[in-house]
């Protein structure tokens, strides 16, 4: 990366507009961010934000628009025209090579130290570490980057992004993987980096944009519908100008409709993709009729216990109970007979199968049964019924039951999920993510299935990042935290602190 | 569809197309052939008479047969270029059955057996590529070419010394072949005086059978959503790794039945070089015919034309045999490129709105959603 | 023949058989750290094995004839370049499936070679090829010194582009780049790298040392062409690089296991063990699938994009 020549005073986006197949992700949008200044970009997921920034960023081109720099209308092809010009970004994924250290990673983007047959580390290690110092970020070069935990990866994209010249950060969800305590920490440091650098960060968490920011764009289907000063508004105000309209999120009456025991993991040992032990004797119990909320960072053993749990991970030792029938280690095909049902983190490759039909999609687990086969023989019409049936109820947006399952937005592939889960009235759902990059109005219709499968005498467990949909939802709260459940906490006495001190590790007294 | 889909999808298809028949036209002028003489020769030469037109159907037979089994293997996630080595697994089997059962067993029971032992043979041979890939992760590309060459080299082991006609071997001229199959063992004639056979029927009802597996029943639909998506399947129940032993049995079996149907239709004896290709022809056969029996039926019979319009022009222009390998090379690189740009949205969407700064040439309807 | 003498062929070939292996697999070596594998390796070998042979062949006698042998190695390195570039295009450009298209590939390579080859030459003839260079003084060691240093000038320059390799793709920012875009793509796109650019040039270079790789076959091992002279050699060579990890050190272990299994084959003939020949030339074969077989913790360690196309628009 060439290290910027000008510093920027005033960053001007106007008219930008783009579209992919089928959708219109960025709309006219007019922004500008002014030196020293720290803008929210707000939005509902799909609202455009990421795609908008990624322009910035030189990763897309805009169909139509100008961006300025300190009044001159600029280009950038690629990531380097970016970066020449001092603009940066941290992604939500980090954009990190595992297998290398972060020196290495650091000079990969890091042209001038490109000699035709020599690689100069030594030059990247300085740099790292003069950065480093500056700005209070530690890190140890030398590491290699799938040895780093979560936050010290977003350090490292941090400090990679400044090295490269960045004077304008571009933060994309950068507390999506944080605990509280290190948002906390997070903010704290971004706050002192504003007085060098502009920052534009996006977030759909309100509190942290009342706390950063010092002004605030919202979106809202790829275009801007507000653009203010923070401090001028709250965040009830922030939320309904997202959405458009009053939201209220559902929330669990806290009737004790607590029946017997009907999922319970006893002692779980399992591995995890790298060979190390995710679950190391994790206790659960899930009861009819509640909400089991699952607090935790991303990466404590969420995943593998879903997948120990429905049969799809093999479990070392320890004890999977279901309906007082012990189910450890049997295939899926058997958990899903004995009524478990599953919304899995992945939706686009593990909950649907992308070229099949939605009417398809939705008969993928029971195509056995007698309802929809013949013996062999598939019943075409009772599968076509059965996805109208389901659409209608559901309300999953497709021009067509036969339409590809992959060609549905995100929150209606999870409503076909949904409907296909609920629709066999599991006496048992795990939930992973269920509202993970759906907007708002798919949100409460889930959240209302959700309290629906409690009320009708179901156990659901949820696994979520969201403290709050966790707090609104559960009944009991269990906190996850390396392989082990720390703790379990009645909903009403949870709160945002308690959680985060348990999620960091911290048992309380 | 509107429009301009339709026009988008015949434009890929029409570049492709040229694209192959140009790279093979380079080739062709490199050993002083005339590009044009040649395809001319080949897509009308065998039209000339009865016999060349029943040739086409006499090539296309085992090529439905392998092409079917492939589309059952690809569609559900594994893919088998062991086609050559399958059929001669199949051959060996069916021979032996054919030849060292009693004699005297009467047509109606012999022939089935022999089918049935020559799609055992190719079956049996795939399942050992299918399990690897299940139980042990093992690529199998490789390991089916690799099981290619072994089964070749088997192949010839056995005709020059164990299955020898002990006719050769009296004579001292030390042909590797196979005894001739009793006539009880043969598939009889549909044209009296060519070489078609009734091999044709068990196709045709074959590629019906195949369509009905795949998409008309619950283990049919198990498989393609295997093949399609792997982890989503696994989620839904669906064992994938029984999917794939089964699906590349099954692609083997077929694979084995074309060898046997060739043995007992065509060449009534195992002999050298009889496979001639078919299991790699097969492979393209598949692809051109987008893996569906309907598609792989036409598919089937195109490329019986080009091997016999290869054949001749080998005799009329002495443009060498390999020459049918470039063509198929080169139809296979370019259906998978136009592949890609078929099911590619985005690309449309570009293509779409490039025409679009024309205004001459803007299509009728509004693109982008499909 | 004594058991000793034996293990001295077996192993005195055995070095100079792994050579074709050898080059072909370090290229592809670059082609899967960069995350595509290329099946159609053996039909490159196969025209680099017709391309190097038609200099000396046609130059047999005139004034070009010593140059023969170099025209021959740099008229299979361009064609190895070119058919580099083909796969590029349509692995990379076009985005298509890398195992079919490296089928294609391989009929195509094998086909062209088979076909210039009837027509330009027809029948089986030789060519002198290069003769051994003996190393002075180091090819005097007793035993070892005809094992290691009593070859043709090719033999050690392969062997020496084990180490280049290895400087190369550790040492040098284009290496670098080559392993972030194979297990990072993303990450190396957000950092201003051509993703797709870096993959053409490891395409391009893996089909140079195939092409090299069939040029040995012809001119120095063989001394011939045939149609059937690669006989799948390409095909082990992709197999390799998982046996070797993706290193060029375990590259050069696995193509001298290999050759070794070859060179058994032969010994074995020539030392009237009665072993049906057939079973003999099976022995390559069998041990790639046993080597597949057990290979399989590597497959975890392997870059982690190849054969998945690299598309920056894709949104999820």
């Amino acid at each position: 990366m060439k290290t910027a020549v000008e510093p920027i005073r005033e960053l001007k986006l106007a008219g930008i507009t783009k579209r992919f197949p089928g959708i219109l992700a960025c709309n006219n949008i007019a922004l500008e961010v002014r030196r020293g200044e720290v803008l929210a970009l707000v939005g509902e997921n799909g609202a455009g934000k990421s795609t908008l920034m990624n322009i910035l960023a030189g990763l897309y081109q805009p169909d139509s628009g100008t961006i300025s720099l300190n009044g001159q209308p600029v280009r950038f092809h690629d990531p380097n025209d970016a970066y020449a010009r001092g603009i940066g970004m941290v992604h939500q994924n980090f954009m990190l090579v595992p297998n290398m250290t972060v020196t290495e990673n650091v000079a990969l983007g890091l042209k001038r130290l490109h000699r035709f047959m020599r690689l100069d580390l030594k030059d990247a290690r300085r740099m790292i570490l003069e950065v480093s110092a500056r700005h209070e970020l530690p890190v140890n070069p030398d590491a290699y980057v799938w040895q780093l935990s979560v936050g010290e990866q977003q350090r490292v994209e941090l400090i990679k992004t400044l090295c490269f010249g960045a004077q304008l950060l571009i933060l994309d969800e950068p507390t999506s993987a944080l605990t509280p305590q290190e948002t906390d920490d997070l903010i704290d440091r971004l706050k002192r980096m504003s007085a060098e650098l502009s920052i534009i960060f996006i977030s759909h968490k309100l509190n942290e944009v009342k706390a950063l920011s010092s002004r605030v764009a919202i979106l809202r289907h790829g275009a801007v519908v507000f653009n203010g000063v923070t401090a001028d508004h709250s965040p009830a105000d922030l939320a309904a100008l997202m959405t458009g309209r009053e939201v209220v999120l559902p929330r669990n009456e806290g009737l004790d409709l607590g029946g017997a025991a009907i999922l319970s993991a006893r002692g779980l040992q399992v591995r995890g993709d790298r060979g190390h032990l995710a679950l190391d004797g994790l206790e659960l119990t899930l009861h009819a009729g509640e909400i089991l909320g699952l607090a935790g960072v991303s990466g404590n053993g969420q995943r593998e216990l879903a997948e120990a749990l429905t049969g799809l991970r093999p479990v070392e030792s320890g004890t999977v109970t279901l309906l007082d029938r012990d189910l450890t280690n049997r295939s899926p095909a058997v958990m899903i007979a004995a009524g478990l049902g599953y919304i899995p983190e992945d939706r686009h490759h593990e909950g649907i199968v992308p070229s099949f039909s939605v009417k398809e999609n939705l008969v993928l687990k029971d195509i056995g049964t007698r309802k929809f086969s013949f013996g062999c023989l598939l019943r075409l019409r009772e599968i076509a019924r059965n996805a109208e049936h389901l659409k209608a109820r559901y309300d999953i947006r497709c021009s067509s039951t036969a339409a590809a399952g992959g060609s549905l937005s995100g929150g209606n592939i999870q409503k076909v999920i949904l409907a296909r889960e609920l629709a066999r009235e599991p006496k048992a759902l795990v939930a992973v993510y269920p509202t993970r990059g759906v907007d708002m109005g798919a949100q409460e219709f889930i959240h209302a299935q959700l309290l629906a499968r409690r009320r009708a005498g179901g156990g659901v467990l949820l696994i979520s990042e969201e403290l709050e949909e966790i707090m609104n939802l559960s009944d009991r709260i269990a906190v996850i935290y390396k392989g082990r459940i720390l703790k379990v906490v009645p909903s009403l006495e949870a709160t945002r602190e308690r959680l985060g001190l348990l999620m960091a590790g911290v048992a309380d007294e | 569809m509107n429009s301009f889909k339709l026009g988008y999808i015949s434009g890929v298809i029409l570049l492709a197309a040229l694209a192959a028949a140009g790279t093979g036209a380079l080739v062709l002028t490199a050993v002083g052939a005339s590009p044009l003489a040649t395809y001319v020769t080949i897509f009308t030469g065998p039209f000339k008479d009865m016999f060349g037109f029943t040739e086409i159907l006499v090539r296309a037979v085992p090529l439905i047969l392998v092409a079917l089994g492939i589309a059952i293997s690809f569609r559900s996630g594994i893919i088998n270029i062991g086609a050559e080595g399958q059929m001669l697994m199949g051959i060996l089997a069916a021979t032996a059955t054919a030849l060292y059962l009693p004699a005297g067993l009467p047509h109606l029971v012999l022939l089935p057996l022999v089918l049935i032992a020559g799609a055992a043979g190719g079956g049996l041979w795939a399942s050992i590529a299918g399990l690897l890939r299940a139980r042990l992760g093992v690529n199998e590309i490789l390991s089916t070419v690799m099981l290619n060459y072994i089964a070749a080299q088997f192949y010839t082991f056995l005709l020059r010394g164990p299955m020898i006609d002990p006719g050769e071997l009296e004579t001292g001229s030390g042909t590797p072949q196979s005894m001739r199959l009793p006539h009880s063992a043969w598939l009889g004639r549909l044209v009296p005086g060519t070489r078609l056979h009734m091999g044709l029927v068990l196709a045709l009802v074959l590629a019906a059978a195949v369509y009905f597996l795949l998409w008309r029943t619950t283990w049919g639909f198990r498989l393609r959503a295997a093949g399609a998506e792997a982890k989503a399947a696994r989620y839904a129940g669906i064992s994938v790794e029984r999917s794939l032993v089964t699906a590349m049995a099954l692609s083997g079996a077929f694979a084995g039945l074309a060898g046997a149907v060739e043995v007992t239709g065509v060449h009534h004896r195992a002999i050298e070089n009889i496979s001639s290709g078919y299991g790699f022809a097969g492979i393209v056969v598949a692809l051109f015919g987008a893996l569906h029996p309907a598609g792989i039926v036409p598919a089937a019979v195109f490329f019986g034309l080009l091997l016999v319009g290869a054949d001749m022009t080998q005799r009329s222009a002495g443009v060498p045999a390999n020459m049918i390998l470039v063509l198929q090379g080169v139809i296979i690189l370019a259906i998978v490129s136009a592949k890609m740009y078929l099911n590619n949205a985005y690309a449309q969407e570009r293509v779409r709105r490039f025409f679009a700064r024309r205004p001459a040439l803007e299509p009728t309807q509004p693109g982008g959603k499909s | 023949m004594n058991s000793g003498g034996m293990l001295y062929n077996i192993l005195s070939l055995g070095v100079p058989f792994s050579v074709a292996l050898l080059l072909a697999s370090l290229g592809e070596m670059f082609n899967q750290r960069a995350g595509v594998f290329n099946l159609g390796c053996e039909g490159i070998m196969c025209m680099g094995a017709f391309l190097a042979f038609l200099p000396p062949y046609f130059l047999k006698a005139g004034a070009w004839a010593p140059y023969g042998n170099l025209l021959g190695f740099a008229a299979a390195m361009a064609a190895g370049v070119l058919l580099g570039l083909l796969f590029a295009l349509v692995t990379v450009t076009f985005r298509a499936d890398q195992g079919i298209a490296g089928i294609g590939l391989q009929m195509f390579g094998w086909g062209v070679a088979g076909t210039l080859f009837r027509h330009y030459i027809g029948g089986v003839t030789g060519v002198p090829g290069l003769s051994a260079w003996a190393i002075p003084g180091l090819s005097r060691i007793p035993f070892l010194g005809g094992i290691l240093f009593n070859h043709n000038p090719m033999v050690y320059l392969a062997f020496l582009m084990v180490p280049a390799s290895w400087y190369l793709l550790f040492k040098t920012p284009w290496g670098l780049k080559v392993r972030s875009v194979g297990t990072a793509p993303r990450a190396a796109d957000s950092m201003g790298i051509n993703v797709n650019r870096v993959r053409y040039q490891a395409l391009m270079l893996g089909g140079a040392m195939a092409g090299l790789g069939g040029a040995y076959l012809s001119l120095c091992q063989a001394r011939m062409f045939a149609d059937d002279l690669v006989a799948g050699r390409g095909f082990i060579a992709v197999a390799l690089v998982y046996f070797g990890r993706w290193s060029p050190l375990g590259i050069m272990g696995g193509a001298l296991l290999f050759s070794l299994a070859q060179t058994l084959q032969l010994s074995i003939q020539v030392g009237g063990i009665k072993f049906p020949y057939e079973f003999a030339v099976m022995l390559p074969y069998v041990l790639v699938i046993l080597v597949l077989s057990l290979a399989r913790k590597a497959r975890m360690r392997g870059p982690s994009q190849l054969g998945i196309p690299f598309n920056r628009e894709m949104r999820y």
